[in-house]
């Protein structure tokens, strides 16, 4: 009671829908060509280090890491590059990609052999050199993360987005290559604690995870409520250890987890890491949940990093018949864009592909606010977004600073719950990018 | 492929829960009220209902014709207001004053201010206070059901002639006695209360902190637990703690606001009752709670996750430097 005083984040209850969880992963057939941005990370954009005409084999690197915070772009099938150009990418900003046609013979690179590491610094360089982003979504390079000091790992398996089963098959597929990576990361980065956290809607990823760490020092599995969005980052680390990651750190920086004394990491991340180091093969293919009422084959499909969308689709039985599609969302429905069109590569940091009907896909129109407070109940980081949003559009620099606008995670649970439809979480994202564009010109 | 995909900003899903369906839940929880009120008044009770809640919705949608505005009848915030109008008369109340009632809420109180999710106070409460003012004795002209026991029979509890100490706690529980149409039957408005939380429309903070400094208040003035329980369930105490207070436009957003305006309008009808000259305060202790509704908004917060002192704050905010946001949910 004294907490939900302090403050209620409650988050919101968004429907399950997870009806390929119990689904293998499928392969899917090499597509004739691949388009592999060479901008799939936060960061600088990695440089491109093959030309036209070159032949490259599975995990030949093509992209080279523009910098410390950057990664390293590697071919996902082997064939012929046909070109290197400037596309225009699904959030819309322009960015290099490299064009490869497939021989379908998907030939790995010899030069991918396992790495050997002996202590931090060689972990780092082996994660730098396969690329690996954080894959649930943001895409910060994982070195960067790895290379704070903390007491605490945290492994993220709440997949708390609705119809993403991803990270679920991954618990299930590759939890021998998920222990080693764990392993890995505690034993170089000498972390002496990790905490496993999953959402209680996947009791059978929570029992193989519980027995298979129950011989592991430090390593507990935390069952976490089926409340979106239990995923986020800021949200995990306070329900599995308790601690707030600041708003501020000593520094006067956006706090990261590290200031809380944790690091965060996907289990497909981990589990990436571990496969690495055991077959030396970077981060080619990515898992996707292919879902949605407009897709004839759902399924969790692995594909090669740089397949277009319309290639998945097609690979899934296409559009169900009769059925006119509406949208095509790159990720989960509450966190996920909205692609124009289906000729967009898959990304790293992509997990699923959601395609809506014309139905589903045509949205309530907004009405009058009634002021119930749902959206001040529901956000996880105990903000106010009815208010956030008055003060933006009074455009009130100091109320948005008071509010503490700045702490949105953009998880858009104030959208879901509002019952008059409005575009809160729009709004917020709009205050947010604003307040810290005046932050930047020092106040007002 | 089609090439007309939609486009919008995520989240791309919504909760089921609409405006209209959080009103038919008002008025579902006042249902028990009603049925409560035709049983102890008789069937007057129920056109009373009727024609404040035609006139309630007939208003706003004359209003909203005539200045070119969507119209929002389809929400049934105006049948809500209707009802809890209806609900704050006595059974005896002329059919054109109930109208006018109708008209100060819905026009004055709602619209003017701009419709719904703008006024600063609760229409059907403004109507009644206008009511109280303007047509007093038609106001008090309680009924007074068949049933009622020889103390109940010719006043409220809350009467100063009335020994309330003598009176029978089953029959103000049961709504034996005069006064307003809904605000008799305590057991009808717990039912309310209860479908309320039920269906999540509200959630406790308000009439639990109401009901709860009305009770506590009212034991330490009289010191008689019996008292204090009569006074609990009769008069608009337990009606207004659940059903006017509880209006989202006009009560705090956060659950700490909650608080704070609850035990301040517990308060205000204790004072009122008791040090007042009027037997009956929940209506203008709920407009003064109204009213401070918006400095609570202004100065009660959440605390969010992470926060820090605002000294600290403030000296890190000057040498801040907005980066890239690392943080996702999946």
């Amino acid at each position: 009671m004294f907490k939900t005083l302090k403050r209620s984040a409650a988050g919101a209850a968004v429907p399950h829908e997870k009806g390929t969880a119990g689904m293998q992963t499928v392969q899917m057939p090499v597509p004739k060509e691949v388009l592999i941005p060479l901008q799939m990370h936060i960061g600088a954009p990695a440089e491109p280090c093959v030309q036209k005409g070159d032949s490259v084999k599975v995990g030949t690197l093509i992209g080279k890491a523009g910098g410390f915070v950057s990664a390293n772009i590697h071919a996902s099938v082997s064939g012929t590059v046909k070109a290197i150009e400037d596309v225009r990418m699904v959030h819309g900003v322009m960015a290099k990609a490299v064009r490869i046609e497939a021989d379908g013979a998907q030939t790995p690179d010899p030069a991918c052999v396992p790495p050997t590491v002996t202590d931090k610094a060689g972990l780092l360089a082996a994660i730098q050199a396969c690329g690996l982003v954080g894959v649930g979504g943001a895409g910060f390079p994982t070195h960067v993360k790895l290379s704070a000091k903390v007491d605490t790992l945290l492994i993220n398996g709440a997949e708390c987005e609705p119809y993403l089963t991803t990270d679920a098959r991954e618990m299930l597929e590759c939890s021998d290559t998920i222990i080693a990576g764990i392993e890995a990361v505690m034993k170089y980065c000498e972390i002496p604690t990790c905490i496993i956290g999953i959402e209680r809607n996947k009791p059978e990823c929570i029992d193989l995870m519980c027995s298979l760490t129950r011989d592991m020092p430090g390593v507990t599995v935390k069952p976490l409520p089926m409340r979106y969005p239990q995923g986020a980052e800021k949200t995990l680390i306070e329900s599995c250890t308790g601690r707030e990651v600041p708003q501020f750190n000593d520094a006067g920086k956006p706090g990261l987890p590290a200031d809380a004394g944790c690091i965060v990491m996907n289990v497909t991340s981990v589990s990436t890491l571990g496969k690495y180091l055991k077959t030396g093969m970077p981060l080619v293919a990515k898992r996707l949940t292919v879902e949605g009422d407009a897709i004839a084959k759902p399924q969790n499909i692995e594909v090669p990093i740089g397949t277009m969308y319309a290639d998945v689709i097609a690979a899934c039985g296409g559009i169900r018949e009769g059925v006119s599609l509406g949208k095509i969302i790159f990720g989960g429905p509450m966190m996920g864009g909205a692609a124009p069109s289906a000729d967009f590569p898959v990304l790293k940091q992509n997990n699923g592909l959601l395609l809506f009907s014309r139905e589903k896909a045509v949205l309530p129109e907004p009405s009058p606010c009634i002021r119930c407070g749902r959206c001040i109940k529901g956000c996880p980081m105990g903000l106010e977004p009815v208010n956030i949003v008055e003060c933006f559009n009074n455009k009130d620099f100091d109320g948005l600073k008071a509010r503490c606008v700045d702490l949105c995670v953009a998880c858009g649970s104030c959208t879901y719950v509002c019952p008059a439809k409005r575009l809160v979480s729009q709004n917020m994202a709009l205050a947010k990018a604003w307040y810290l564009a005046e932050a930047r010109k020092g106040g007002k | 492929m089609d090439d007309r995909l939609l486009v919008t900003a995520s989240p791309h899903i919504r909760d089921n829960t609409t405006t209209a369906g959080l009103m038919g839940w008002v008025l579902a929880a006042l249902a028990p009220c009603a049925v409560a009120a035709t049983i102890l008044f008789g069937w007057r009770a129920l056109l009373l209902i009727a024609v404040t809640v035609f006139a309630c919705v007939a208003f706003e949608y004359l209003w909203c014709l005539l200045l070119k505005k969507p119209i929002p009848v389809g929400d049934l915030s105006a049948c809500v207001t209707g009802v809890i109008l209806a609900m704050n008369m006595p059974v005896g109340m002329p059919l054109w004053i109930a109208v006018i009632g109708a008209f100060v809420a819905i026009i004055i109180t709602k619209q003017l201010w701009g419709g719904i999710g703008f006024n600063f106070a609760n229409p059907a409460l403004v109507g009644r206070i206008v009511l109280f003012l303007g047509f007093a004795p038609r106001m008090t002209a309680y009924v007074y059901p068949a049933a009622a026991s020889d103390a109940l029979a010719g006043a409220t509890p809350l009467a100063a002639s009335v020994d309330r100490s003598a009176v029978s706690l089953l029959d103000v529980f049961l709504g034996v006695h005069g006064g307003m149409l809904g605000e008799t039957c305590a057991l009808a408005c717990l039912a309310g209360l209860a479908i309320l939380l039920y269906a999540g429309v509200i959630d406790a903070w308000i009439p639990c902190s109401i009901l709860g400094s009305a009770f506590v208040f009212t034991l330490l003035i009289t010191g008689s637990l019996h008292v204090a329980l009569v006074e609990l369930c009769s008069g608009g105490l337990l009606f207004g703690a659940v059903f006017m207070a509880t209006d989202y436009v006009t009560s705090p957003l956060t659950a700490k606001g909650k608080l704070i305006y609850g035990v301040f309008i517990g308060l205000v009808t204790v004072l009122i009752r008791h040090f007042g000259g009027m037997n009956e305060g929940m209506s203008f202790a709920i407009l003064l709670g109204n009213i401070i509704t918006c400095l609570l908004n202004q100065y009660v917060h959440q605390t969010p996750l992470g926060w820090r002192k605002p000294q600290k704050a403030k000296k890190a905010a000057a040498e801040k430097e907005p980066a890239a946001a690392q943080g996702g949910a999946r």
